[in-house]
Parts: structure tokens; C-alpha cells; sequence
């Protein structure tokens, strides 16, 4: 019975990343559109365009392979299964031990492995510049995510992230430099990952300096709306990160019972809109970098990362 | 009883060779010749199998050859089955990709007697017990080899690729013997058995590892000792170059592990780790930046096999660290990282190659730029090489993943480590190898994605055909293993275990078969876990329940057009983004510091109708200011002492009394 209610709620999480993740995205545009005295699109609006693109037939180029048709479900899973091994609502579910942050920094290492292929595939020129810039970003945002591990697990003493989360949530983590350096680091990290401003503009179509939406131009029907749901899980996939690490409050533990998990998702909504706004407001206040700047971003990020790392390996207390 | 079952099959190799000679020219011997090598090493891998999971006591025996007061000695034990494993899988999977291959070699009187004698020796080195036999066997693999690169002498590139292979390896092979003497010392005991009882000076001990480090480092591809292997791992035919990528920098390093792990025995100091994981890091994270730079798809694939050398002996330093601290358990977890990381290399790396050779027989390039759109004429072969390419890029569920995610653990446990040191040293390691795990994966998608993908860029290209079934059952294979290494990966570090014991002084990590689900848990107080299989089981239901759920409910119609390309589509595939385009913005990046990259761009005036122009510079630091100033000052020094060849008799004579008389001089000095 206990293993029944274990998989239930196993199960309940990843259905309700699923369906949080279109709002998310949404409720960002509709705060970035108020904080511009637009009026804006309802928050609901990324349903809507999932549904269509999920009944509009597919086109493919001449020169698409076999890749190209797989790689959006690919990219779907790895992501879904990394998002749904990060604790939201309640810490300690049946499968949080499967894999560690390591293995979900590396699972989404998976899904954008296979999206920079898929960018190259048909063989045209903005696939590739989207592709290679990509490549390049994420050559300095996963280290930079693996330090922001390090520092992490050398506090909490394990990689697995529920173990963290709880953690974080006892006495004896107080305020630390090398936490403050790797909340930096990870946020810098989300925002690259995500392709938000200022490395990656979310909104433009037609510009050179565009990375993510350059490698999925020539997706279309279905394979476009997984692809644009995979984006907005991995953008709730960062924000559930920051939460259970550097917000923890509020999160049931496994076997709380019913309610307990119902406070736990009231919570979480809290926080996720909360995440929301702030972003919006990040994005609104900031210009787009040019390219060739990123890599000057990236590199504060690992930096940043490594001097949190390297602190505690001098001294746990720091 | 397995050691001479071992050593018999191995004389049934060198007489494969022989036979090879004899019956180079009869039409079918290539089919023989890789057959036979088939089957030999498929008994071997066995047999080794047999032993490293039985685990009996080492088998020890000694054979009346070699110099006469010393015989060969011979020892199989959980280290050298374990290597057994390594060399015999890859010779048996290259046999197999031969059997199809081989066909279309155009001298097969050039590689055939060699490469049974190359297999023998790398299998030989595993077995050696003596000094003497040792380096005997070590030779006989670099010179089978060298004659392996030198298959294709017509192209100058190949002969420049083994005249330098040769300097090479002869420093590598000075520096083992000098190891060996400083190990034997007075007494000159050179059996592995009276150099483990006997004790070496701390100060000795670091000149041997030192020695060590030059003699294995340069034949593993060490930075700053691998400028030879980008060159003359790919001059080889294509089973060879995986041969010699994947398995024989194993064997090197096996020679290092089996000098400082075991030979050199317990006076460890905590220096020793630090120095071999500063090298560690170093190549690593150059043998990527370096393969990144590449167009050509074997020295590509040559350069990262420094990397992943690099990630092994981070490993390995990590060990040496924790043993020189009596941290035993920890020093468990480095050591199985580092095994592990040798196992997938020895799978992926071969993979690749041999995929690369498919692609060499299909098109006849090698040269990325002149590839690509692949995967519509040979969806096979790109599927292998993706799933090479995919598990060396270290990502889940696929092997590559498991040991660089076991060397993080590793480096993890390190702030315990006490020395001030090595608590700085060990964070920027990790930093290292997170980035050169990041650039490996945009290095990969630039192989794959230029090479199988777009559109093809030469009319080569546009006529290729599927490779043959021998080649692709080979591929399968390699890639089949890279996927359950992956998602089994406990019972991997369950295999390992006894190699790890072997060298630890009999700490081991704990069986990881009882885990529930096969779970990865190397250190069951830090909780840190792994599983493979829930992971791939996750995303393989979540996939496909996709897949299935969209076509049912939603849409499953589709339609071919033209691509979209914004607007502007272009038919000629000279739009397509090429290998160097790909990788501009890393070589911006990183390369305009380490490599020094300028780039030039010629625009003729208008009205001028010669083609715009753009040139880029690439300097290597390593043959810059370690190799070309050597080489200079060879042949300044030999320019000096050319005078010394027309001499007269008196004038030799006398040099020779002098030269006498200076010896003579220094013994009685000495006593």
C-alpha cells in the first residue's frame, strides 16, 4: 500500500511538471509584458500554441534523417526525467535516488547534445551558427553547473539532491560565502541555459545573435511543440533547483500525508511565481550581450563557482 | 592452469605471423589471418574473464628463454587479466571489423604479418614478470606497431608520423629501463618478485616514478609527451589505429600502474599524486582543446584520447594521493574510476575508430570538410558511431558517463586530503575535468554532426555505401557494451574489485550486485547514487509513451518540403556549416590564448574579382617551445661533431685511449 501511494505521488510530480511548465512560461511572458505596459497574451497562451502545433501535420526538409524525427522525443524525455528527479513540492520520492545532480546536470547535457545534432542535420546555415554557439555557451555553463555542485555536495556531503534539500533546511548551514558564490553561479547558469536575456533572447526570430531558437528553425507540428516543452520544463527544471536548494522552506518530506503534500504545492506555486517575477524583472531591466561577451559571463560564472568549491576545500566552515 | 593456455595461444599469434609472411600473396590469407587472431583473442578474453572473476591466487611460471641466468618469467594475476580483458576485447572486435575490412587494404602484405605479432606483444607485456621480458615485449609492441604505421609509406605524412614514433617510443623505452635499474638496484634482482620485497630509497622512488611517468606517459600520450600519437595513430590502417588508441595506451597504462602501484610498493608520498594529477588535468583539458581544432576525423579521435589519458590519470593521481594518507577506502574509489574510465575508453574509443575506418572505405576521406549527410547512405554505421560518440561525451545512461561521474565522486572526498597542496590543487582538477567533459561534448557534436550529418560536401560523399556486415557486427558490438556498461554499472565495479584490492593493499569498494535495483553506491555513508538502468528505463517510457500518446491522439501526418532556413535556403551545401566554422567560437574562446589563434580576413578591393579570404592561424605551444628548440639543438650539436667522421686512424685511436683512461679515471674515483 505505502509503495502504491509512493508511485502515485512519484507519478502526480512529473504530471504536474508537465502541466506547470506551459503556465511558467507564460506567466513570465505575461509579467515581462505588464513590466513594458504591454498588454500581452494570456498566461494560458502556451497551451493554446502546444495544441495547435501538436494537430498541425509536420514538415520536413528534403535533407532531414532519422535524427532529426527522434531527437525531440530524446530531448523531451531527458529533460523530463532530470526535472522530475529534482524535488519540488516534497524531498525524499521513491525514485530520487536513480540519479544525483550530477546526473541531471548530465541529462540535460544529453538533450542539448542531441538538439545541437539536430541543428546541423538539415544542413543549413542558421541550423549550424545556432549549433556551434550553443556548444560554446554550454562548454563553460556545465562547468560551471558541476562547480555549483561541488560547493553544494561538499556542504550537504552527497550528491543526491534530496539529501541536500533537507540539508539546507537544518541549523548548522547558516549564511556562507561559498553558498552565496554558488547561488550566483547558478543563477548566471539558468539564465545561459534557458537562452534568456542577455545571453539569448527568447522572443527574436530573424536575428543573427538568436543560439536557440536558430537550431529548432526548421521544427515544425509536433516535433516543434515537445521541443518548445522541453524548453519551458527545463526553464521550471532551474527554478524547482534554486527553490529546493536555496529556498527549502516549505517542502513535505516522503510518507507526510495528504495535505502536508498539498501545503508543499501551494508552496512551490509560490515560489515559481515568485521565480517568475523576479526573472521577468531581470530581463526587462538588462540589454542583450553581444555574442563574443558570453564567454566573459560564463567564465565569472565558473569562476565564481571555483572560488566557492575552493573555499571549502580550505575550510567547511567558510 | 590458465597462464599456459595463455602463453600457447599466443605462440599460435607469432606463427600466425609467420604463416603471414609466407602466404602473403595467396588470395584469401587476409580472411585467414583475421580469423585466426579471432579466435585467439576471443579464448583469451575468456580465459582472462575466467580468472579475474574466479579470482585464484597469481599463476606464476618461469620459461628457459631470455638471458640465461634470469629465464622469462610470467604471472597472471587480477591486474594483468583485468588488461587481458581490455586487449583481448578490442583485438577480438578489431579482428572481426578486419574480417570485412582488411578486403580493401591495398598492401596487405604490409599489415598482415604485423598485426597478429602486435596483438602477441601487447598480450606479452600483460604477462611479463621480469624486467627483461617486460621491456623484450614492450619493444616488440612498438616496433609491430610502428611497422603497422608505416603500412602506407608512399604518403611523406606517414613517414614523418613514424620517424617520430620511433625517437619516441625509444625515449620512452630508455626511461622504463633506467626505471627498472634504479628499481633492481646493486643487487640486480630484475624478477617483478625480488623487486617487490625489496625496498627503494624515498629519493629513488621519485626518480622512478618520474621515470615511470616518461616511459608510460609518452607511449599513453602524456602532455607534453603526445606529439606523436595525433600523427601516427591515425597513419595506421583503421582496426590498427583502434588498436592502437584504444588498447595500446592501455597498455601503457598498465605499465605505469603495475611500476608505481605495485613494484615500487608502499613508500608513497603525497607529492607523487599531486604531480600526476597536475599532468592529468593539464591533458586533459589540452587533448580536448586540441581535438577540438581538428578537421581530419582520425587525429580528432587521436587527439582525445589524450584527454581521456588525461581523465585516467587524474584518476590514478587521486589514488596516489589518498594512499599516501592511509586514506584506503577513498584511494578504492579513485582506483575503480580509473579502471573503469580504461574499460569504456578501450570500448568507445575503438568504436569510434572503426566507425571512422567504415566511413574511410566508404568515401575514401577522411577530411571532415569534404564529409557529411552520411547517415541517409550508412544510417548503421551513424548509428554506432553516435552511440561512440554520445558515451565518450559523457552523457547518461550510456558508460562514459558512469567513471567520469565516479572520478567526481573521487575528488569530492578529497578536502579530507591534509596538505595544503593538494586542497588547491584538487578543486581546480575538477574544474578541468567538468571542462574538458563539456568541450568533449561540443567536440562530438562537431565529429558527428559534420561528418553523418547536412548535406554531403563532396560527390565522395553523395555515392557512399553502407559498410559490410563483419564491420557492423564489430561496431554493435563495441557500442552494445558501451550501453550495458552503462546501465550495469555495478557489476563493472564488482569485476573491478580484486584489481582494486590488488593494488590497494586489500581495500576495496563494497559489492555493489545487492544494491537494490543495481544501483551505483560507491561510498555508502555519502549516499551519493547512480542508476543507469531506472534512467534509461525513464526516459525510454517517457519517449516513447510520448511518441505513442501524440501520433494516437494528436497528429501523425507528415510532409517533405524544401528546408526553411529563415526564408533563404540555399542548395549549395557549401552554405552548410563546416568543421572549422563549427568550432570558431571555441577556438575564440580558448584557443586565442592557448593556441594563440589569429584570424586573418583578405577582402579584395571592389572591382577585384579574386575571392574574399579567411585564414586562420593556429601555433602548437607544446612543439613550439617544448619539441622545435630540441630538435634545433640535435642538429646544431650534431652539425658540431660531424667533423669527427674524417678523422685519421692515430687521431680515432688516441680519442679512444683518452675516452679510456677518463673511465678508468672515474671507477677509481667512484671506489
Amino acid at each position: 500500500m505505502a509503495l502504491i501511494t509512493d508511485y502515485l505521488v512519484q507519478g502526480s510530480q512529473m504530471l504536474l511538471l508537465l502541466l506547470l511548465a506551459p503556465l511558467l512560461t507564460g506567466l513570465i511572458r505575461a509579467f515581462k509584458a505588464q513590466l513594458l505596459r504591454r498588454r500581452g497574451p494570456s498566461p494560458l497562451q502556451p497551451y493554446r500554441d502546444l495544441s495547435k502545433l501538436l494537430r498541425k501535420e509536420v514538415i520536413l526538409a528534403d535533407s532531414a534523417s532519422w535524427l532529426f524525427r527522434v531527437a525531440p522525443y530524446l530531448i523531451f524525455a531527458a529533460i523530463w526525467v532530470a526535472a522530475s528527479l529534482v524535488p519540488t513540492f516534497a524531498s525524499g520520492l521513491l525514485f530520487n535516488w536513480t540519479a544525483d545532480l550530477i546526473a541531471i546536470v548530465a541529462l540535460l547535457g544529453t538533450a542539448r547534445f542531441f538538439l545541437a545534432l539536430a541543428g546541423l542535420d538539415v544542413g543549413t546555415s542558421f541550423g549550424g551558427i545556432g549549433s556551434s554557439r550553443e556548444m560554446m555557451i554550454a562548454s563553460l555553463a556545465e562547468p560551471a553547473m558541476l562547480m555549483m555542485v561541488f560547493t553544494l555536495s561538499l556542504l550537504a556531503g552527497t550528491t543526491e539532491l534530496s539529501a541536500v534539500a533537507r540539508f539546507m533546511l537544518t541549523a548548522d548551514v547558516g549564511l556562507r560565502v561559498s553558498l552565496g558564490l554558488a547561488l550566483i553561479a547558478l543563477m548566471m547558469v539558468a539564465i545561459a541555459e534557458n537562452a534568456r536575456v542577455p545571453v539569448d533572447n527568447p522572443a527574436t526570430h530573424l536575428e543573427l545573435t538568436m543560439v536557440h531558437e536558430a537550431m529548432v528553425l526548421e521544427y515544425s507540428g509536433r516535433h516543434l511543440a515537445l521541443i518548445e516543452l522541453a524548453a519551458s520544463l527545463k526553464l521550471l527544471l532551474y527554478l524547482s533547483l534554486l527553490g529546493c536548494i536555496f529556498a527549502p522552506w516549505g517542502m513535505a518530506t516522503a510518507g507526510d500525508g495528504f495535505w502536508a503534500y498539498l501545503l508543499g504545492v501551494a508552496i512551490y506555486l509560490g515560489k515559481l511565481a515568485l521565480g517568475g517575477l523576479l526573472l521577468a524583472v531581470f530581463e526587462t531591466s538588462i540589454a542583450k550581450m553581444r555574442v563574443f561577451r558570453v564567454d566573459q559571463f560564463m567564465g565569472a560564472a565558473l569562476m565564481l563557482g571555483l572560488l566557492g568549491t575552493l573555499l571549502l576545500f580550505v575550510s567547511r566552515s567558510l | 592452469m590458465l597462464l599456459p593456455l595463455l602463453l600457447s595461444l599466443l605462440l599460435i599469434l607469432v606463427a600466425a605471423s609467420i604463416y603471414a609472411v609466407a602466404a602473403t600473396h595467396q588470395p584469401d590469407c587476409s580472411r585467414r589471418i583475421y580469423g585466426i587472431t579471432l579466435a585467439v583473442t576471443t579464448v583469451a578474453l575468456g580465459t582472462a574473464l575466467t580468472h579475474l572473476l574466479t579470482a585464484p591466487a597469481p599463476e606464476m611460471l618461469t620459461l628457459p628463454l631470455g638471458l640465461p641466468w634470469l629465464g622469462a618469467h610470467f604471472r597472471l594475476d587480477a591486474l594483468s587479466a583485468f588488461f587481458l580483458i581490455v586487449v583481448n576485447l578490442g583485438g577480438a572486435v578489431a579482428s572481426l571489423f578486419a574480417l570485412g575490412y582488411g578486403q580493401h587494404e591495398k598492401a596487405p602484405e604490409r599489415v598482415l604479418p604485423f598485426f597478429p605479432a602486435f596483438l602477441a606483444g601487447m598480450n606479452l607485456v600483460l604477462l611479463a614478470d621480469d624486467a627483461y621480458a617486460f621491456l623484450f615485449c614492450w619493444e616488440l609492441m612498438s616496433l609491430t606497431s610502428w611497422a603497422l604505421v608505416m603500412a602506407h609509406h608512399q604518403e611523406p605524412a606517414n613517414v614523418r608520423a613514424g620517424y617520430l614514433y620511433l625517437v619516441m617510443a625509444c625515449f620512452g623505452t630508455l626511461a622504463l629501463l633506467l626505471a627498472f635499474g634504479l628499481l633492481a638496484g646493486t643487487s640486480g634482482g630484475y624478477d617483478f618478485a625480488t623487486i617487490r620485497a625489496g625496498t627503494v630509497t624515498p629519493g629513488f622512488a621519485g626518480l622512478v616514478l618520474a621515470l615511470a611517468l616518461l616511459g608510460a606517459g609518452s607511449k599513453a600520450g602524456l602532455v607534453p609527451l603526445h606529439v606523436w600519437l595525433p600523427l601516427a595513430h591515425p597513419a595506421a590502417p583503421s582496426h590498427v589505429s583502434a588498436l592502437m588508441s584504444g588498447v595500446m595506451t592501455k597498455v601503457a597504462v598498465y605499465g605505469f600502474i603495475r611500476i608505481v602501484f605495485d613494484l615500487l610498493g608502499e613508500p608513497v608520498l603525497w607529492w607523487w599524486g599531486g604531480v600526476v594529477l597536475a599532468l592529468g588535468g593539464i591533458t586533459a583539458v589540452l587533448g580536448v582543446l586540441y581535438a577540438l581544432m581538428q578537421h581530419d576525423l582520425k587525429r580528432l579521435l587521436a587527439y582525445h584520447t589524450v584527454e581521456n589519458i588525461g581523465i585516467i590519470f587524474i584518476g590514478l593521481g587521486l589514488a596516489l594521493a589518498f594512499q599516501a594518507n592511509q586514506m584506503y577506502a577513498s584511494a578504492a574509489l579513485a582506483l575503480t574510476a580509473a579502471l573503469f574510465h580504461v574499460l569504456n575508453h578501450s570500448l568507445f574509443k575503438s568504436l569510434l575508430f572503426l566507425g571512422t575506418g567504415a566511413v574511410l572505405t566508404a568515401t575514401g576521406e577522411r577530411d571532415m570538410e569534404r564529409l557529411g549527410g552520411l547517415i541517409h547512405p550508412m544510417p548503421w554505421t551513424a548509428l554506432a558511431f553516435l552511440i561512440g560518440a554520445a558515451a565518450i561525451s559523457a552523457l547518461p545512461p550510456l558508460n562514459g558517463f558512469v567513471s567520469e561521474w565516479l572520478t567526481f565522486q573521487a575528488i569530492l572526498i578529497s578536502p579530507e586530503l591534509p596538505q595544503w597542496l593538494l586542497k588547491f590543487l584538487v578543486p581546480a582538477i575538477g574544474a578541468a575535468l567538468a571542462l574538458s567533459a563539456a568541450l568533449a561534448a561540443a567536440c562530438f557534436v562537431k565529429a558527428f554532426g559534420i561528418t553523418f550529418l547536412g548535406r554531403p560536401r563532396s560527390p565522395a560523399a553523395a555515392q557512399a555505401q553502407e559498410t559490410d556486415r563483419y564491420s557492423l557486427a564489430a561496431l554493435f558490438t563495441l557500442a552494445a557494451l558501451c550501453l550495458l556498461a552503462g546501465i550495469l554499472p555495478g557489476l563493472v565495479v564488482d569485476g573491478l574489485a580484486p584489481v582494486v584490492g590488488l593494488l590497494n593493499g586489500g581495500a576495496r569498494l563494497t559489492a555493489q550486485h545487492s544494491q537494490p535495483w543495481l544501483t551505483l553506491v560507491p561510498i555508502v555513508d555519502v549516499k551519493s547514487s547512480y542508476n543507469g538502468l531506472l534512467v534509461l528505463l525513464f526516459m525510454a517510457l517517457s519517449g516513447t509513451g510520448a511518441a505513442f500518446l501524440i501520433h494516437r491522439l494528436a497528429s501523425n501526418k507528415s510532409r517533405r518540403g524544401p528546408p526553411w532556413d529563415c526564408g533563404f535556403p540555399d542548395a549549395n551545401p557549401a552554405f552548410q556549416y563546416t568543421a572549422s566554422s563549427f568550432a570558431q567560437p571555441i577556438r575564440r574562446v580558448f584557443g586565442s590564448v592557448v593556441f594563440q589563434a589569429r584570424e586573418r580576413i583578405f577582402m579584395p578591393p571592389p572591382g577585384d574579382l579574386r575571392p574574399a579570404r579567411l585564414e586562420v592561424k593556429l601555433r602548437d605551444p607544446v612543439w613550439e617551445h617544448g619539441y622545435a628548440p630540441i630538435a634545433a639543438a640535435v642538429v646544431a650539436l650534431s652539425g658540431r661533431f660531424n667533423h669527427f667522421q674524417y678523422l685519421t686512424i692515430r687521431r680515432y685511436l688516441s680519442l679512444v685511449f683518452g675516452v679510456l683512461v677518463l673511465l678508468l679515471l672515474g671507477m677509481a674515483l667512484w671506489r
